[in-house]
């Protein structure tokens, strides 16, 4: 912007900064900092004193097959979520975007359990798939299906996934619904009068045209998954039975305020750190080369 | 073409079913008594116990647990919710202004100090923040709650995306008008900024309201509980014997408040969603 | 009401300079246009008037007070932009009123002011609406009005009139004209159009590459440009520019081998490099003429431009009364008075 339209002045834009400024370096920077001081420290039993380890603790996160286990577990609960959700919304918004009369009507009926917090989700799929008292669960019982999430780790994934896409869907329907509603109808007009089908017109213009928002929502359902799931896991397992649902932020905090393992724990926050600078560093590629279309 | 018209209102049917049957039957545990649940025999249909159910959940709470009222842990939630999205509306707004209608030395620092918090949401921050929190004797108060998570990225981010439309000319005409800084900010910025700010307090109330990982960490106090954590809580390990009539009327307390802030903002809802994320 | 002055005016950005030293003296009440291609600096000039940008050196006196060191506010100007600059989220009159209401003016005045400039802008029923709901036009004379309550001791007009469509564009050229003498308010207007500048201006002020080119009355812009830049940007078509020399004190023998006589000898010029500047409309035809062939009509009406060549393959525009045929040999004869000789050098004008 031109000289012409700012205002002058140091202290003004300063005291506007200032209690952003305050908040993120008391509540985010100072954290951050001891946070990655701590994983290269270690404590002795009493927390009495500490010694300077350099990477002894994240080589001891790392080599703890439990730890990679938790890797591996969350990779695979991710991607689950993130394909459960993407794909029924996907499905979902084409089928709303075929009849824009409707489409607003089921925008409004699709849209609400973005609002649902994690936890309550996994309170309301407890209420459906409990073995005892649940509706399906006792079905599933009932059909000679053994259902029980708090012993069987495999179906506790798969109610921890379902709850946890369930909330996610209505997120990437609005976008997708958006995505769609922005490809210009001309294109789809001219692939129709060029005698494409409706199926070959979704794989050959609608989905290339979509893929931009497709792998945008990619990265933030993974993000989702990796991080804001905790609320669904604590409430419905618990990370159990056994680590069967012990993802890697589960693990941190299990580690860091159940165990009170301050090396390990802060350790396992400064790879999560990174791992999210990474998932930002490619969302905002991709949104550079967005903008740049 | 009729014909085959049909087949996404089908689709879309089923998946509204597919997607409210969560809360349907949700809404029907909570008109139960609490035995009727405890034998497993969740009826389809509404039952008659709602008025008794939802007054014990408001009044009283449930669970053998704990007994927190509903209704005061919907004020702290709501208190919290409305304390973070307010808050981060109004630094945001501040320093969004500062950023792209000031130019001083430091400018871009400043930027990139907030623009890096993207990079560290709290749940992979909890434990060190926590210690910050001991120091500052911040923990179980509302405050230890709030001010942590009201500095936010997204929202400075957008403001200065929409600041950055702003036509320059509208400060040129201010400066020739003999506007200065603040009273441009409260005649021209703010006033146009309000769709802005409806879009983002809908989000923000949400995610405000439905904070979890933080509370439970920082508030032991029941006095303090908010909704999402005392209802998770009340369920302990799922036990059957539960009073999951009380729990249910409590699930649908909890999420009542951000569900129908959506619907009746839905416009600006979706406004602030799309444009958070651009 | 109040007199300018610009007194060497200069501006850079960075290592690049913009303008290299503007001197300017705006009698009070004069309305001076400020025309040139775009990226000539007749903008950042307005700017520095305006006090929105500062003059890397020089000075601006409003009236005899030196204001360079000023804040726009302080210097008594109001300005229209090129897009208006109207506040979306207030009605016409908040507009208008906004500036009165910061300098605290009470509010009957400011409710007069406004009546005022409304009714002789022909805008009093559109006070309560919003900028969104005005057309082009409408939101013209509001920018206008806002400007004019301020009773301010300047003018400035940063291209007001380039987001009009043509039609409306004439119509508001020659009412902001009429309002200007009307209210003999001391206006800076800036332009890269050329009919617009020789229509609005009492003078004109040609800029070329930073500098002033040429300040002179519309008239003389156009009878004697002060150079090739100002000759070829002022009139349409462009004048022709031919390369020659000087065969005598008062002949130019052009490179294609054709000799004119000019009304008056231009001492010790024998020799020199020169282009000769022919304006289109003062080529007619005539027997004895040069000849073009021509290539190209364009029709407009009461006139026709004709493009073509002479001999050499030199392209020679001419713009003729009446009927013209469409292919073959034309024979014309430049009107002598209207000759023009810059150095070839400089593009600077010899001849008187």
């Amino acid at each position: 912007m031109s000289q012409s339209a700012i205002f002058k002045g140091v202290v003004v834009p300063y005291l506007l900064l200032a209690p952003q400024l305050l908040v993120t370096a008391i509540f985010f920077f100072w954290p951050a900092a001891q946070a990655i001081w701590q994983s290269l420290l270690r404590e002795d039993a009493f927390g009495l004193n500490s010694e300077f380890v350099w990477f002894e603790n994240f080589i001891e996160v790392v080599t703890d097959p439990t730890w990679l286990d938790a890797a591996f577990r969350t990779l695979f609960f991710s991607a689950a979520v993130a394909a459960l959700a993407l794909g029924s919304a996907l499905f979902l918004a084409v089928q709303a975007d075929r009849n824009i009369r409707g489409a607003t009507t089921y925008k409004t009926l699709l849209v609400w359990p973005y609002a649902v917090a994690p936890a309550v989700a996994a309170v309301l799929w407890l209420f459906m798939f409990h073995p005892n008292i649940g509706i399906f669960g006792r079905a599933l019982n009932a059909m000679g299906i053994a259902w029980d999430y708090k012993l069987n780790g495999g179906q506790a994934m798969g109610l921890v996934i379902l709850a946890s896409a369930w909330k996610q869907v209505s997120y990437n329907f609005i976008f997708f619904l958006a995505g769609l509603q922005s490809i210009p109808k001309s294109v789809l007009e001219a692939a129709a009068i060029d005698g494409a089908s409706p199926r070959y017109r979704f794989w050959t213009i609608i989905f290339p045209l979509l893929s931009p928002t497709a792998f945008f929502l990619l990265v933030v359902n993974l993000t989702y998954a990796f991080f804001e799931t905790f609320g669904v896991i604590h409430s419905l397992t618990q990370g159990g039975p056994g680590k069967a649902t012990e993802t890697l932020i589960y693990r941190a905090y299990t580690d860091g305020v159940m165990n009170l393992n301050l090396g390990t724990s802060a350790a396992q926050s400064v790879i999560l750190m990174l791992l999210v600078v990474a998932l930002t560093f490619v969302q905002f590629r991709f949104i550079e080369r967005r903008v740049h279309y | 073409m009729r014909g085959r018209n049909i087949w996404p209102h089908v689709w879309l049917v089923l998946g509204v079913l597919i997607f409210s049957f969560p809360i349907y039957i949700t809404l029907i545990g909570s008109t139960h008594d609490g035995a009727t649940i405890g034998r497993g025999d969740v009826p389809l249909l509404p039952g008659t116990h709602a008025l008794e159910n939802y007054a014990q959940a408001w009044g009283a709470g449930g669970g053998r647990y704990m007994g927190t009222p509903a209704v005061s842990m919907l004020a702290n939630s709501l208190a919290m919710a409305l304390l973070i999205a307010g808050g981060k509306i109004v630094i945001s707004l501040l320093s969004a202004f500062a950023v792209v209608f000031f130019r001083f030395p430091g400018r871009m620092i400043c930027f990139w100090a907030i623009f890096i918090t993207l990079m560290l949401p709290v749940e992979v921050r909890i434990i060190p923040t926590f210690e910050v929190m001991v120091n500052l004797s911040l923990v179980n108060t509302m405050a230890g709650l709030v001010i942590p998570l009201i500095a936010s990225a997204t929202a400075t981010l957008l403001f200065r995306q929409f600041f950055l439309t702003i036509p320059p000319e509208f400060v040129e005409a201010a400066k020739i008008d003999g506007a200065g800084p603040m009273r441009f900010f409260r005649d021209v910025v703010l006033p146009l900024s309000v769709t802005n700010i409806a879009a983002l307090f809908v989000i923000l109330f949400i995610y405000g309201w439905n904070q979890y990982l933080w509370p439970l960490l920082i508030i032991n106090d029941r006095g303090l509980e908010t909704i999402i954590v005392g209802l998770t809580k009340m369920i302990g390990g799922g036990d059957s014997q539960n009073e999951w009539n009380v729990i249910m009327a409590t699930a649908v307390m909890a999420l009542l408040p951000p569900v129908g802030v959506v619907l009746l903002m839905q416009r600006w809802f979706i406004k602030g969603l799309v444009e958070t994320e651009k | 009401m109040a007199t300018l002055s610009l007194r060497g005016i200069t501006k850079r950005f960075g290592t690049t300079q913009v303008l290299h030293g503007i001197d300017l003296e705006v009698a009070d009440g004069e309305m001076i246009v400020i025309v040139g291609a775009s990226g000539c600096g007749k903008s950042t000039l307005l700017r520095i008037v305006s006090g929105l940008e500062s003059a890397s050196e020089g000075q601006v006196l409003i009236g005899g007070r030196d204001v360079t060191a000023l804040e726009p506010a302080e210097r008594d100007i109001a300005m229209v932009f090129q897009n208006y600059a109207l506040y979306p989220h207030m009605s016409v009159f908040q507009n208008m009123a906004y500036g009165l209401k910061i300098r605290r003016l009470p509010k009957p005045e400011i409710e007069r002011r406004v009546a005022e400039a409304a009714k002789l802008l022909d805008i009093g029923h559109l006070l309560d609406r919003k900028p969104r709901q005005l057309s082009g036009g409408q939101r013209q004379r509001v920018a206008m009005g806002r400007a004019i309550v301020r009773e301010p001791h300047l003018f400035l007009f940063d291209e007001p009139l380039s987001n009009l469509d043509a039609k409306l564009r004439v119509t508001m050229r020659a009412e902001i004209r009429r309002l200007q003498r009307r209210l003999g308010v001391t206006s800076l207007f800036v332009t890269h159009d050329q009919v617009e500048a020789m229509t609005l201006g009492d003078r004109l002020m040609v800029m070329h590459q930073g500098r002033a080119a040429q300040v002179a009355s519309p008239m003389e812009v156009w009878a004697k440009p002060a150079d090739t830049y100002v000759a070829s940007f002022i009139g349409s078509p462009s004048m022709n520019l031919l390369p020659g020399i000087m065969a005598a004190d008062g002949v130019v023998a052009l490179d294609g081998g054709i000799q004119l006589t000019l009304p008056a000898p231009i001492a010790g010029a024998t020799g020199r490099s020169v282009t000769l500047g022919i304006r289109p409309e003062h080529l007619a035809p005539a027997p004895d003429g040069i000849a073009m062939q021509v290539e190209l009509l364009e029709p407009l009406g009461s006139e026709t431009v004709v493009h073509g060549r002479m001999a050499d393959g030199t392209a020679l525009t001419a713009k003729l009364l009446g009927h013209v045929p469409e292919s073959g040999e034309l024979m014309l004869r430049p009107d002598p008075a209207w000759l023009h000789v810059f150095d070839r050098e400089t593009g600077q004008r010899i001849s008187a």
